[in-house]
C-alpha cells in the first residue's frame, strides 16, 4: 500500500538576524511525514525543534527550501493562503493548551468549527462527539480553569481534532503533566492519529512519551537525525 | 461563535467591564446633557417670540436680539397698521427692571408687556390665576419656576418694581429666560407704569397677516414702507436672537465645547480599556491565528466587543441623561433631549466605541502567531 505524505520538507532551512550576520536554527531540514504514523521530534533545548514545528505547521515561513502540506507546496503563498491551508488541514496541540478560557469546554471545540463554517447546531454536535472521544463529555458545560492538566489537554486534543485535519501538530504536550496523565495523553494521541489516518508530529524532550512514537527524529543544532527505529536510543555525536 | 467570544471576554472581567461603560456612561451622559443644554437654552432664548402667536415682528432698526431692544416711536405703530396685508399689529414692551422681593430683597427681571385683548405676546403655560386679571391696574405674572428667587410664593402678594407697586395675580409654568432675570408679564398700561419707558413707547410691534398673504410677503411690505425700522418673521427674528446669545456671545460654542471634551475623553476611555483587554487576551488571538482564523475573524470579535460595550453604555447613559432632563423641569435650566438627541447619541456612542477599537485591531493585525509556541 502506497503511504501517503501529509508533509514533505525539502532543504529547508531557517535563519535570524541581519544578512551577514545571520544565525541558522535550521539547516537543510529533509523530512517526510506520512499519514497515520506518530513522528517525535527529540531534542534538547534551542535546537530547532519549535522552529520546524512552526514551519510544518504554516506559522513560520522558511528562509530557503520547500515544503508541501497535503500534497499543496506552500512556497510563497500568502499569509491569507497560509491561514487557509492551516485551518483546512492542521490541528495544533500546545503546551500550556492554549485554550479559550473565558468559553467552556464546549465552546472550546465549537470555535475550531465555527472557524470552518460549521452552523452552530453542527458544531454544537460534532463538538460533543468529539468530547466524547476524549472522554470529556461530562465536562462540557465547565470552564477550563476548574480542570486538571490532563482534562485541559485532552480538551486541546479535542479542540486540534475538531473539523478533522489530516496533521496534528503538538508542541510538548506532555510538559506541563505528571507521568500518568502525560501517559493518558499520549495514549489518546497516538490511538487519535492511528483511527483518523492522521499525521501527527510530537516535539517533546520527554523520554517517556517515546514508546507512542512510530519514528523518531532528533535534531540538534538546526539538523536532522533520522532514528532508527522506534525507542531507538540517539547516536552519540562529535561535538 | 463570535459573539459569544465577544461576550465572554467583556464579561469575564467584571471590573474592566464596569471601567469601560464607566467611560462610555461618562461621556454619553456628558454629550447629551451638554447638547441638551445647548438645546435647552436655545429654546429658552426665543420663547417668548416663538409663543407670540404673530407673524411678524417689527424693531427698531440694527435691534440685535429680543432682550435688548430700544423704544419704537407711536408713529411706527400706525405706519404698520397701514400697510397692506396686516391684519392686526400690537404693541409689545420688553424692559429690564429691579424687582423688590416683599422680604426686602432686590433682583432683576424682565418685564413683558402686551395687550391682552390682541391675543399676542401674552403668556402661555398658566396653571394659577389667569390673563384676564391683567386688566387689573397693577396685575402682574411671574413664572413658578421663580418663585423662591421672586420671594412671591402665592398669588397675591404685592411687591415693587422700580418702586411702583405690582401685585402677583397668576403664575405660569415653563416660561424660563435665559438671563438671570425672569420674565414677568402684565398689561401694557401696567407695563408702561412700572418701566422706564415714556408712556406711549414700546419696543417691538407685533404683527398677525391677513388670511392668503404670507409672512414673508408682509415682512417685504412693511420694509418697504415704514421708515426706520426693521422688520422680521417670527422664525427669523427668534433665530436671530438665538444666534446672537449662542454663538455671538460664546455661550453656546463653550457648551458645545465641553460636549466635544465629553466624547474625547470617553473615547480615550473607552479606547484604553478596550485596548488593556485586547492585550488581556492576545495568546487567545494569536492561538486563533494560528488555527487558522483570518483577521476579519478576530476583527469582528473585537467590532463586536466593541457594539456591545457602545449598546449597554449608550442604555446606561441615556437613561441617566432623561432622568436629569426630568429633574430639570423643576428649576430654571432646561435640558432639553428630543427622540433625534437621543437617537443620534446611539449612532455616536457606537462610532466612538468602534473608533476606539480600531487601535486594538491596529494590534492584532500585525499579532504573529508564532507567539502561540512557548518561548518564542
Amino acid at each position: 500500500m502506497t503511504e501517503k505524505i501529509a508533509i514533505e520538507l525539502r532543504d529547508i532551512s531557517k535563519a535570524y538576524g541581519p544578512e551577514g550576520n545571520q544565525e541558522y536554527a535550521l539547516r537543510n531540514a529533509t523530512l517526510n511525514v506520512v499519514q497515520g504514523e506518530v513522528l517525535m521530534l527529540m531534542g534538547p533545548s534551542g535546537s530547532g525543534k519549535t522552529t520546524l514545528l512552526s514551519i510544518m505547521g504554516c506559522i513560520l515561513k522558511p528562509t530557503s527550501g520547500s515544503l508541501s502540506v497535503a500534497g499543496r507546496d506552500i512556497s510563497g503563498l500568502s499569509q491569507q493562503a497560509l491561514s487557509k491551508i492551516r485551518l483546512d488541514n492542521i490541528g495544533y496541540i500546545f503546551q500550556e493548551y492554549n485554550l479559550f478560557p473565558t468559553l467552556n469546554v464546549l465552546e472550546n471545540v465549537m470555535v475550531a468549527l465555527d472557524l470552518r463554517g460549521y452552523s452552530r447546531s453542527q458544531a454544537r454536535e460534532t463538538a460533543m462527539a468529539t468530547l466524547t472521544d476524549v472522554g470529556l463529555d461530562d465536562k462540557a458545560a465547565v470552564k477550563p480553569a476548574t480542570m486538571s492538566g490532563g482534562q485541559k489537554q485532552r480538551l486541546a486534543i479535542a479542540r486540534a481534532l475538531a473539523g478533522s485535519p489530516k496533521v496534528i501538530l503538538a508542541d510538548e504536550p506532555t510538559a506541563a503533566l505528571d507521568s500518568v496523565n502525560g501517559q493518558q495523553v499520549m495514549d489518546l494521541m497516538h490511538s487519535l492519529a492511528k483511527r483518523g489516518d492522521r499525521a501527527v508530529v510530537v516535539v517533546t524532550h520527554d523520554p517517556r512519551t517515546v514508546d507512542f512514537a512510530d519514528r523518531i527524529v532528533t535534531i540538534e543544532d538546526g539538523q536532522l537525525y533520522p532514528q532508527p527505529h522506534n525507542g531507538a536510543k540517539a547516536p552519540e555525536r562529535k561535538s | 461563535m463570535i459573539a459569544t467570544i465577544a461576550c465572554q471576554n467583556l464579561f469575564h472581567d467584571k471590573l474592566r467591564l464596569v471601567v469601560t461603560l464607566t467611560g462610555i456612561v461618562f461621556s454619553v451622559v456628558l454629550i447629551t446633557i451638554q447638547v441638551g443644554l445647548f438645546l435647552g437654552f436655545t429654546i429658552t432664548i426665543s420663547s417668548v417670540i416663538d409663543h407670540s402667536g404673530a407673524d411678524v415682528w417689527v424693531t427698531s432698526p440694527g435691534v440685535k436680539n429680543f432682550d435688548i431692544a430700544l423704544p419704537l416711536k407711536e408713529s411706527k405703530y400706525y405706519d404698520t397698521l397701514s400697510v397692506p396685508g396686516v391684519a392686526s399689529a400690537s404693541k409689545f414692551i420688553t424692559q429690564f427692571a429691579n424687582w423688590k422681593r416683599p422680604d426686602g430683597g432686590q433682583e432683576s427681571i424682565q418685564i413683558v408687556g402686551f395687550e391682552p385683548a390682541k391675543g399676542m405676546g401674552g403668556p402661555w403655560g398658566m396653571v394659577v390665576g389667569s390673563t384676564d386679571l391683567l386688566d387689573l391696574r397693577d396685575g402682574i405674572i411671574p413664572d413658578q419656576l421663580y418663585v423662591d428667587k421672586l420671594g412671591v410664593p402665592r398669588q397675591g402678594e404685592v411687591v415693587e418694581i422700580n418702586d411702583k407697586r405690582a401685585r402677583v395675580v397668576g403664575f405660569t409654568r415653563g416660561i424660563r429666560s435665559f438671563t438671570t432675570s425672569p420674565f414677568v408679564f402684565a398689561s401694557l398700561d401696567t407695563a408702561w407704569r412700572v418701566s422706564n419707558l415714556k408712556p406711549g413707547e414700546f419696543t417691538y410691534i407685533l404683527v398677525k397677516a391677513d388670511k392668503g398673504v404670507s409672512p414673508e410677503a408682509l415682512r417685504d411690505a412693511i420694509r418697504a414702507n415704514v421708515q426706520d425700522v426693521d422688520a422680521y418673521t417670527t422664525p427669523e427674528f427668534s433665530w436671530k436672537t438665538q444666534q446672537y446669545w449662542m454663538f455671538n456671545t460664546g455661550a453656546g460654542a463653550g457648551i458645545l465645547i465641553a460636549a466635544f471634551l465629553g466624547m474625547v475623553v470617553g473615547t480615550v476611555i473607552v479606547a484604553q480599556t478596550l485596548y488593556a483587554t485586547t492585550l488581556d487576551h492576545i495568546s487567545e488571538f494569536a492561538t486563533l491565528k494560528a488555527m487558522g482564523a483570518p483577521n476579519s475573524y478576530i476583527y469582528s470579535i473585537l467590532l463586536a466587543q466593541a457594539s456591545l460595550s457602545a449598546v449597554l453604555g449608550y442604555g446606561f447613559g441615556i437613561a441617566i441623561s432623561i432622568m436629569v432632563s426630568r429633574f430639570s423641569d423643576f428649576s430654571a435650566t432646561a435640558i432639553v433631549i428630543p427622540p433625534l438627541l437621543a437617537g443620534g447619541m446611539f449612532f455616536l456612542t457606537l462610532f466612538m466605541c468602534i473608533g476606539s477599537a480600531l487601535i486594538s485591531i491596529r494590534k492584532v493585525m500585525t499579532l504573529d502567531p508564532i507567539l502561540v509556541f512557548k518561548g518564542r
